[in-house]
């Protein structure tokens, strides 16, 4: 007789499918970090001087500051003379104009990710941004965007067009000072996504943008700056993957978003980075932050993530409620198998008047896997009428896995309304013979089962991703039972 | 059609069915009653394949077919179905899709394709208002707070899209009121035909007021004590099992 838990823990045995390598020429700085690579990096780039200056400010911070040690997860100290702070396709020393002229392996790469450019670009209302390792490749759809007056471009190549935005509001959302791996980033990004939408305009289609991280030894820094002129919405999907690799690979981005009067961003990641393989070898430390500023009142800021990968991730979207009347939210899902460990949550920082926000995390542990959440609730004496719901839902699969929830509440409010509901619960054995008496397999049982857990999150991605997401969970739970 | 000879089976370590015979034919409709604790579940569960249950002798083959050689996936089907004394909640998967996807995996083992999403939709709400079940509960979650008896509409629900050969139904009519049982007891009888046989478990001779069974059974200590036909089952309303306990420790 095949107890519950053996046969659970058998069903976690998931392949990794992203992981190709792209044999392709790199302009790869040596390993290292000093003022002179800062230097090479944004020479390199051909930024103007206030860009140089802003990254050696942030580098001189970050000499002065030490790894965070509290988060729920273990690492071997991570040698930072080790990586590389640069690695850019060979083919970036004349810039692709158009896609016609991307590196055709590059382009190959692409669709082994499921990312067919050309088809995306056929796809209506879709426009993709692709990062491969540090520099942006191609953008699709400018073109349409810029009729409606939407700036949507690399990071670099906003800081060559646009630097007056770049300049007013880079690191007002997330100073370089924030935290270690923020004034690292500073110090070192290389490329990135950048977002201006105009005065009343509504972003006509949404934007994504693909991460990769491809060279070894390389640790990929990008910056992304979304900023929400009055009256404005965007939504906007970043999507993430890399290949296997038995080293681990640092990945420390700063996403800064600013919605002004009125303006609403809606944020989406369906984050799928090499996780390590079944013994925890290899996989890429997730290290990253992302805050959003709802700066102007009635502003809204959603942030929805699907996390399935990553050997270690550590990661808490967080929304500054500095308007009277704005609006965040959170709706997560982090799906941690094998040696994984995630250590997630977010930040509502309640200031204006009437703020309320809404906090939706779903945290699945697998295999050996520790899945914590981690939430700060924080409402300021003067935001009066301030109100936040959190729900936090665990799933365990076997019994080797560990749930954690940290609900933190710092309320200076009397008024403020904060309500806190959490659950923990297994796929019981009863569930999964249920669904199997209907005739589903056991592994379509679990996924099913997995995804009804999800589905108040997945409500939430938009349609095509959400799609998307759904086939990434059932992916990392390939064999979780069976 | 179905053919269990000799049926032992233990969980935990102890014997709960000993030696147990029973043989339904092709067409027909049994019930089998039998005190508390006595094991109809765990006939209707080993059935089914359910792995908690260790088959420690004996055979259960539904025309002919072994089925203990088959994963529960396998047997369903194969057009086994079990409808739960107790259906087990599984919060946010729509009731629609699990049914949906259950269709789909007894098409796919006939080789057959997908059913249309419209031809789905239009056979489900002809089946719920057979059963007098509201066309709300597609889009609930599977058995996501429904009261005990929309519970066991629900596993009738099931049965009626699956169409299957072998029905066995544990205690479907506990819980019901007089309504939710004739809706039930209707729907069960608008499954029977020549083709299919039904399993009815319960304890109330008012089911098989509705439903006539062809043969009545008591299931006592593991073993079917006493086979006969509806009479049966008016004498154990009147008499209890006291009397066959003894018959059959005598
Ligand atoms: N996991 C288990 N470990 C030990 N004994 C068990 C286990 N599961 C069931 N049993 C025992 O097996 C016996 C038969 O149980 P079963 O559920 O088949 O009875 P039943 O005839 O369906 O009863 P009821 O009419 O109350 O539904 C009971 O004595 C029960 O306690
Ligand atoms: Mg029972």
């Amino acid at each position: 007789m095949a107890t519950e838990s053996e046969e659970l823990e058998s069903l976690v045995n998931r392949r990794y499918e992203h992981g190709f390598v792209t044999d392709i020429e790199m302009d790869t700085l040596p390993p290292g970090l000093n003022e002179d690579v800062i230097r090479a990096i944004s020479a390199r780039k051909n930024e103007p001087e206030f860009m140089l200056e802003w990254r050696l400010k942030a580098y001189r911070m970050w000499l002065q500051m030490r790894e965070p040690e509290w988060a729920h997860v273990h690492y071997p100290p991570i040698d930072f003379d080790a990586i590389s702070y640069f690695a850019a396709p060979k083919s970036d020393a004349d810039r692709p104009k158009s896609l016609d002229e991307v590196d055709p392996k590059l382009l190959e790469t692409y669709d082994k990710l499921g990312i067919p450019l050309h088809e995306r670009a056929r796809l209506a209302g879709v426009a993709v941004d692709a990062v491969f390792d540090s520099v942006s490749v191609a953008t699709t759809f400018k073109e349409k965007l810029s009729e409606a007056g939407v700036i949507f471009c690399s990071f670099s190549e906003a800081v060559e067009n646009h630097p007056e935005l770049v300049r007013k509001y880079l690191g007002s959302v997330v100073p370089q000072r924030d935290n270690y791996y923020a004034a690292l980033n500073s110090a070192v990004f290389s490329d990135g996504s950048f977002v201006y939408v105009p005065k009343g305009v509504r972003c006509p289609m949404e934007l994504s943008t693909y991460f990769r991280i491809n060279s070894a030894n390389t640790g990929q820094f990008e910056r992304t700056l979304i900023i929400a002129d009055e009256g404005s919405y965007v939504s906007y999907l970043e999507g993430c993957t890399a290949p296997m690799r038995d080293e681990n690979q640092l990945h420390a981005a700063v996403v800064e978003l600013v919605a002004l009067k009125d303006a609403e961003i809606k944020y989406s990641t369906v984050q799928n980075w090499y996780p390590g393989d079944e013994e925890g070898k290899g996989g890429i430390y997730n290290f990253v932050t992302k805050r959003g500023d709802c700066r102007g009142a009635n502003s809204k800021i959603s942030w929805t993530q699907v996390e399935t990968g990553s050997a270690i991730t550590w990661k808490y979207p967080s929304c500054i409620l500095r308007g009277d009347n704005s609006v965040g939210e959170f709706y997560s899902v982090a799906v941690a198998n094998n040696f994984q460990q995630a250590d997630t949550g977010t930040k509502m920082i309640h200031i204006g008047k009437n703020t309320s926000s809404t906090i939706v995390s779903k945290g699945i542990s697998a295999g050996k896997a520790q899945n914590a959440y981690r939430g700060l609730v924080k409402v300021m004496p003067q935001a009066d009428g301030a109100r936040n719901h959190t729900q936090c839902d665990s799933l365990l699969i076997g019994k080797e896995c560990g749930a954690h929830t940290f609900p933190y509440m710092e309320i200076k409010n009397q008024g403020a309304k904060v309500e806190h509901e959490a659950t923990t619960s297994k796929i019981s054995a009863d569930q999964l013979f249920y669904c199997r008496q209907r005739g589903l397999s056991e592994e379509d049982a679990v996924n099913m089962i997995v995804n009804g857990f999800c589905k108040e999150v997945f409500n939430e991605l938009p349609m095509e991703f959400a799609v998307e997401a759904q086939a990434l969970l059932n992916v990392s739970l390939e064999g979780a039972v069976g | 059609m179905l053919d269990i000879k000799n049926l032992s089976a233990s969980v935990g370590g102890a014997e709960i069915l000993h030696d147990l015979s029973l043989s339904v034919g092709t067409g027909e409709v049994h019930a089998i009653m039998g005190p508390n604790g006595s094991g109809k579940s765990t006939l209707a569960q080993v059935i089914a394949g359910r792995d908690d249950y260790e088959v420690t002798g004996g055979s259960v083959t539904l025309d002919g077919e072994d089925l203990l050689d088959l994963d529960p996936e396998e047997r369903a089907r194969e057009g086994v179905f079990l409808g739960f004394q107790y259906p087990v909640e599984i919060p946010g998967v729509n009731n629609a899709y699990l049914l949906k996807a259950a269709v789909n995996a007894q098409r796919a083992h006939r080789g057959l394709d997908e059913i249309d999403a419209f031809e789905f939709l239009k056979l489900a709400k002809e089946k719920m208002a057979l059963l007098g079940m509201d066309q709300k509960f597609l889009n609930r979650g599977v058995n996501e707070g429904f009261s005990g008896g929309e519970k066991k509409r629900n596993e009738i629900l099931q049965m009626a899209m699956l169409e299957p050969r072998l029905a066995i139904l544990d205690e479907t009519d506990s819980g019901l009121d007089i309504d939710a049982l004739k809706a039930v007891a209707h729907g069960v009888n608008a499954l029977r035909s020549p083709e299919r046989s039904i399993v009815l478990v319960t304890h109330y001779q008012r089911l098989l007021d509705y439903i006539q069974p062809d043969h009545v059974h008591v299931l006592s200590g593991g073993k079917i004590v006493r086979s006969g036909d509806k009479t049966l089952a008016t004498e154990l309303e009147e008499r209890g099992y006291d009397w066959l306990k003894e018959a059959a420790n005598g």
